[in-house]
């Protein structure tokens, strides 16, 4: 499923909650289900700052370097893929029920992409499910200073992807 | 402050608001009528971090910028001289209201924050040497505690700290161990904004001037709930802000002892401060202007003073008793929820309620008690030492103001239950 497809299904599926409670209770479930967070990744490195609650965001997979706390990427231990666009795979935690909901709704917006997928998602989507509160203008809870880290991950991966498809047209001449 | 409440107990609201017509006051305040969130009625319980300003306030701004504004003390017109007139009033009523002996004593801030940093500074660079020792409190405002700190690694001076009892009171007895010949300074607040606690100034202020120890009090949270008297208390500095007493942002006042303020060196260079200047060096202007660089908030001073008049005009023995029937609803509702602890049971403590609960995090009470309209502090409250003490990263924390009725405190222990029966 597409990016905009996911934001398509979250936006009806809050679109048919119109009580804050049960609305709470949705985001909160959806926290709950998300993926365990690598106790081997609870590092402060991974901690994303200007939290009210703490939020863990790590980035990488197997094929993958490990970026960099400011979305700068380690170099060289990297493996290579012919296509030149892998998709980035995310771990993300926080010990808040709310933040962690809110955190599982970008997973599934972000999380398994690629850094022009990631990068190409309109902002829209933070309106049109109602999250502006948590997602703007209430910046102490971390999740603005996240998505901005999501976009660092994205755009320093994006920028490996290009170097390799540059060596490989290189190799090819 | 009297604590005991036995005689206010749980008095029906009705009967508790007419001692003081509290219907009349909150019509003073029209930010307070508002729905939010579409539609549910605002309970303001922030009030610690800044409380709102009654409508005489508000008018009294606009009413100077409509008819007075000028800048102050230079000017030779009219406007100049109703300017001047009304910033000087506040000056004196600041000087009444805490019962300093001289207006020059009252130096203009922009909060309680830079009056700790003009006295770190000004008095600070004059009076604090290598190896001497500054005394802070371990619930103190990060306010205090950073510009002492700095102040300290500037100076090769070492920073004190005296300790927070379980129940949330200083440890008095471990400050006589604290003091010695290096001390040159306590610092303490004079109310905590995160425990409510009510610190004994007096009896610290009295310890301090037995061996020529000067004393700064952060008097922040203690002016709208106590009557503060720098005389009685016997301290070298007292700050507070106007924002939390009703008035502006960006103003406060520093009170100062005359003797100390006049020796020391000006803290900020500018217009105003000085007597004469001349490339081969200047003089500085006699207090308090020596200490007000350049051209001060007027409006917020003038606001500050309509702020004044509004709050001593309130009836404060019914509002303090008020208060603490207030507190006590809020501490026996609250404890009665499950897993939820009270951070601070000092037996004298102001309407400010810290708590967490076991098993969920702060900041989710917050977003689940703000949609049901309660408006509550989420977070470390600016006193990181404090909860690393109490072994919490955050609490909510919930306190009154003036306005504040026991409905809607019954409004906060029904969300706070909601928000925990939500998150189990």
């Amino acid at each position: 499923m597409t990016s905009t497809d996911t934001i398509r299904k979250l936006v009806d599926e809050f679109a048919a909650i119109p009580d804050w409670e049960d609305r709470y209770a949705h985001i909160i479930a959806l926290g709950r289900a998300l993926p365990e967070y690598p106790e081997e990744h609870r590092m402060d490195k991974y901690k994303v700052s200007g939290c009210q609650s703490q939020v863990w965001l790590f980035a990488g997979e197997q094929g993958r370097a490990e970026a960099g706390a400011q979305g700068t990427v380690d170099g060289g231990t990297h493996g290579h893929k012919d296509d030149g666009s892998e998709v980035i795979h995310f771990e993300a935690d926080s010990d808040a029920a709310i933040v962690k909901g809110l955190i599982a709704i970008l997973m599934k917006i972000y999380n398994d992409r690629t850094p022009q997928e990631i990068l190409g998602v309109s902002p829209d989507f933070i309106q049109q499910l109602g999250l502006d509160q948590h997602l703007t203008v209430n910046r102490t809870n971390g999740l603005a200073s996240m998505m901005k880290q999501i976009h660092l991950y994205a755009i320093a991966y994006g920028r490996i992807d290009e170097e390799r498809k540059r060596a490989r047209e290189l190799h090819r001449q | 402050m009297n604590t005991s409440n036995a005689d206010a107990g749980f008095a029906p609201a009705a009967s508790a608001d007419n001692a003081f017509n509290l219907s009349a006051l909150r019509n003073e305040f029209p930010i307070l009528t508002q729905r939010i969130h579409g539609s549910v009625p605002l309970v303001y319980l922030d009030n610690a971090a800044t409380t709102q300003r009654p409508i005489s306030v508000i008018n009294a701004t606009t009413d100077y910028l409509l008819h007075s504004h000028s800048n102050v003390h230079r000017g030779g017109h009219a406007l100049a001289t109703e300017a001047t007139r009304l910033f000087e009033l506040t000056r004196s009523r600041i000087q009444a209201f805490i019962n300093a002996p001289y207006s020059e004593e009252i130096i203009y801030t922009r909060g309680t924050t830079e009056a700790v940093n003009l006295v770190a500074s000004a008095w600070g660079d004059d009076n604090v040497k290598s190896g001497d020792e500054i005394i802070v409190s371990e619930m103190d405002h990060h306010a205090v505690i950073v510009p002492m700190q700095m102040l300290c690694q500037r100076k090769g001076a070492t920073l004190r700290v005296l300790p927070v009892l379980d129940n949330g009171t200083l440890d008095l007895d471990a400050l006589t161990e604290l003091i010695n010949n290096k001390t040159k300074l306590i610092a303490v607040n004079h109310v905590s904004n995160t425990l409510g606690t009510i610190n004994d100034v007096k009896t610290i202020c009295a310890l301090a001037r037995h061996r020529g120890i000067t004393t700064f009090i952060d008097g922040a949270q203690a002016v709208a709930h106590l009557k503060v008297d720098v005389q009685d208390i016997d301290c070298d500095f007292y700050a507070f802000s106007a924002h939390k007493l009703y008035g502006p942002t960006g103003v406060g006042a520093l009170y100062g002892r005359a003797e100390i303020m006049s020796a020391m060196s000006p803290y900020q260079g500018g217009g105003s401060m000085i007597a004469s200047v001349s490339f081969e060096g200047t003089t500085y202007n006699d207090l308090p202007y020596r200490f007000e660089a350049g051209t001060q908030n007027i409006e917020g001073a003038v606001g500050l003073g309509a702020a004044l008049e509004w709050f001593i005009g309130l009836d404060h023995n019914a509002i303090a008793k008020y208060e603490q029937t207030l507190l006590q609803r809020a501490t026996e509702g609250l404890s009665a929820i499950k897993g939820l602890r009270i951070i601070g049971n000092a037996p004298d403590k102001i309407g400010i309620v810290s708590f967490v609960v076991d098993g969920i995090h702060a900041s989710d009470i917050g977003v689940l008690c703000d949609e049901q309209g309660v408006a509550l502090r989420i977070g470390h409250h600016c006193t990181m030492p404090l909860m690393k003490r109490f072994g919490v990263g955050s609490t909510a924390r919930a306190s009154t103001g003036v306005y504040t009725t026991l409905s809607e405190i019954d409004a906060l222990i029904k969300s706070v239950g909601k928000a925990v029966r939500m998150l189990s």
